[in-house]
């Protein structure tokens, strides 16, 4: 079992949810963040007062998936996320050492659904 | 800079040769006397109308999505500032100045030229001229922010600029004079349009189509769409418009009197009725009443009521309400999809459509028993004011359409209308004004 965290650009959550969908990988959680990578934001300016560098958002998405999945859901979030420009974000893959599911009490494999 | 100037004088002295003779005959009549109670309506009225357009901002502001929130207030903000100069430099007198030939006013009363404290009494015999000017410059306001619904999210701010004065200037002018201005032929004519149904809603609502039409779809519409950024918002916005159609449609007597109370009160019913209704429909159709629907239902039957206002009785505006939110309703909710077209907050669906039917309506349910100087509609026996009410329309709606759609083609040629799809994606607040409406920590 792995956990794939995925900072992606806002506006191509909803093209990655739909990739997502079609690769029936239907469960995922969604989150607002600030972030900072190598991307520059573009700088606000408040009574002519520049403010440079700020944190830019972007959206996280984090997804608990079986092994046989990885490849498939790392596959889906970069061709939904991929603009090739800078700041189109990050996959992380972490191994998941346990999932319960509250309701049943399944452990395990069959928990990830 | 030099070239616009030589352009203005020598439209100036072209236009003022044409109407001069008719200004001498203006000037003939009785020196009028102010009363305070009118002219303290008058004053509140337009400072009501004005704050319209803040509550459109806001509504507006609301539907859209978080990125986009300051576009849409400054959008109007702007509005507030250029037309209210383009209204005192030129504007008032194109709209209301002395008549060129039914069409337009000519540049005499430009900067304000002679337009002073004492009444004019063609337009207000009991309220200083200036009083008079300055409620119709809200309305002169307001009306290309109406438009803006239509093309929120997508449009470039500097295009938005250029669009608005031009627009101002080549389509409300010229329709306010043919509707309200003394000589103007559809005046003249006998359309009736108590405080602008025609050449505020259907106008605006019309040119929100053609903009709809020419910017296209905003990237994602309709399956990707997120909902409204802050519904608070938007009601909050509805609220303060409903508050100032009171002068809108209260101030459009030009006087504190009876027509005054009339008008206000036939303005208040029909909201509630449209608001009510739009609310039974949902409930009906879609199995539950939403704070949008009864929102939206609301602005249209204050949209549909602001010709018939001061011409109708409350009973009859009731009717003008219910009728309102089920043709605005079948608009927004079949149509729009139907035919695809972004009308991103329906600025044509509650606007144009619901001007439309008030401005028909006025056709049929106008009666000479609220308002002597009005006219009977079909319902009171007078099938011919219909008809007239359908030729006002019928004009207004094809002026408005060619003329809305020559001049986006123009700015778009200059200028280009609409943003790139990368600072679409990251919102105007960002690409047009460098701030950003909300902040995430604090």
């Amino acid at each position: 079992m792995r956990y794939i965290i995925a900072i992606i650009q806002p506006d191509r959550l909803d093209e990655v949810l739909q990739i997502l969908e079609e690769k029936e990988i239907h469960l995922v959680t969604v989150t607002n963040v600030l972030g900072r990578g190598r991307q520059k934001g573009i700088s606000e300016v408040y009574r002519g007062h520049k403010e440079g560098g700020r944190l830019l958002k972007k959206v996280k998405l984090e997804i608990a998936v079986n092994d046989e999945y990885v490849q498939v859901t790392i596959d889906a979030i970069t061709q939904g996320a991929r603009t090739n420009h800078i700041g189109d974000g990050k996959i992380f893959v972490l191994d998941l050492k346990e999932c319960f599911r509250i309701r049943t009490g399944e452990i395990g494999k069959i928990a990830i659904g | 800079m030099r070239k616009l100037r030589v352009w203005f004088l020598g439209a100036t002295g072209f236009l003022a040769l044409m109407g001069v003779s008719k200004l001498a005959l203006a000037a003939g009549t009785v020196a009028p006397v102010i009363n305070t109670g009118d002219t303290a309506w008058v004053l509140i009225s337009a400072g009501l109308v004005f704050l319209m357009t803040p509550g459109l901002a806001f509504f507006y502001g609301g539907l859209v999505r978080k990125k986009n929130m300051l576009s849409v207030l400054m959008q109007c903000f702007m509005l507030m500032c250029i037309i209210t100069l383009q209204w005192v430099m030129f504007g008032y007198s194109l709209s209301f100045g002395p008549d060129i030939k039914g069409i337009i006013g000519n540049l005499s009363w430009a900067g304000l030229h002679g337009v002073g404290i004492t009444p004019f009494a063609d337009y207000s015999a009991t309220v200083p001229h200036q009083a008079f000017m300055i409620y119709q410059a809200m309305f002169a306001i307001i009306t290309p922010g109406l438009i803006l619904g239509a093309f929120a999210e997508r449009m470039k701010f500097s295009a938005f600029v250029v669009f608005s004065l031009l627009w101002a200037t080549f389509v409300y002018d010229p329709v306010c004079h043919w509707v309200w201005g003394v000589g103007g032929f559809l005046r003249n004519s006998g359309a009736l349009d108590f405080a602008g149904g025609t050449v505020v809603h259907i106008n605006a609502g019309v040119a929100a189509l053609v903009c709809a039409i020419v910017l296209g779809k905003r990237k994602g519409y309709p399956s990707h769409m997120s909902p409204p950024h802050n519904l608070p918002f938007a009601v909050l916005g509805a609220g303060l418009l409903w508050f100032g159609w009171f002068g809108f449609n209260g101030g459009s007597a030009l006087g504190a009197n009876g027509l005054a109370t009339s008008a206000l009160v036939v303005t208040h019913v029909a909201a509630a009725a449209a608001g009510l209704t739009w609310s039974l429909l949902e409930w009906k159709i879609s199995s539950k009443p939403t704070m949008l629907g009864m929102i939206t239902g609301a602005v249209a039957g204050l949209v549909a009521i602001t010709p018939a206002a001061g011409f109708v009785g409350p009973m009859d505006a009731i009717w003008i309400g219910v009728g309102v939110s089920v043709i605005c309703y079948f608009f927004v909710a079949v149509v729009k999809a139907k035919f695809g077209y972004d009308d991103s907050l329906d600025a044509f669906g509650v606007h144009g459509v619901g001007g439309i039917w008030g401005a028909l309506a006025t056709g049929l349910w106008a009666t000479k028993a609220v308002n002597p100087a009005g006219n009977n509609g079909l319902f009171y026996g007078n099938p011919g004011l219909f008809l007239i009410q359908l030729k006002a329309v019928v004009i207004t709606i094809v002026y408005s359409f060619i003329v809305s759609f020559v001049l986006l083609k123009i700015v778009d040629l200059v200028i280009g209308l609409r943003v790139s799809e990368d600072e679409e994606r990251i919102g105007l607040d960002l690409t047009q004004h460098r701030e950003s409406g909300y902040t995430m920590l604090d």
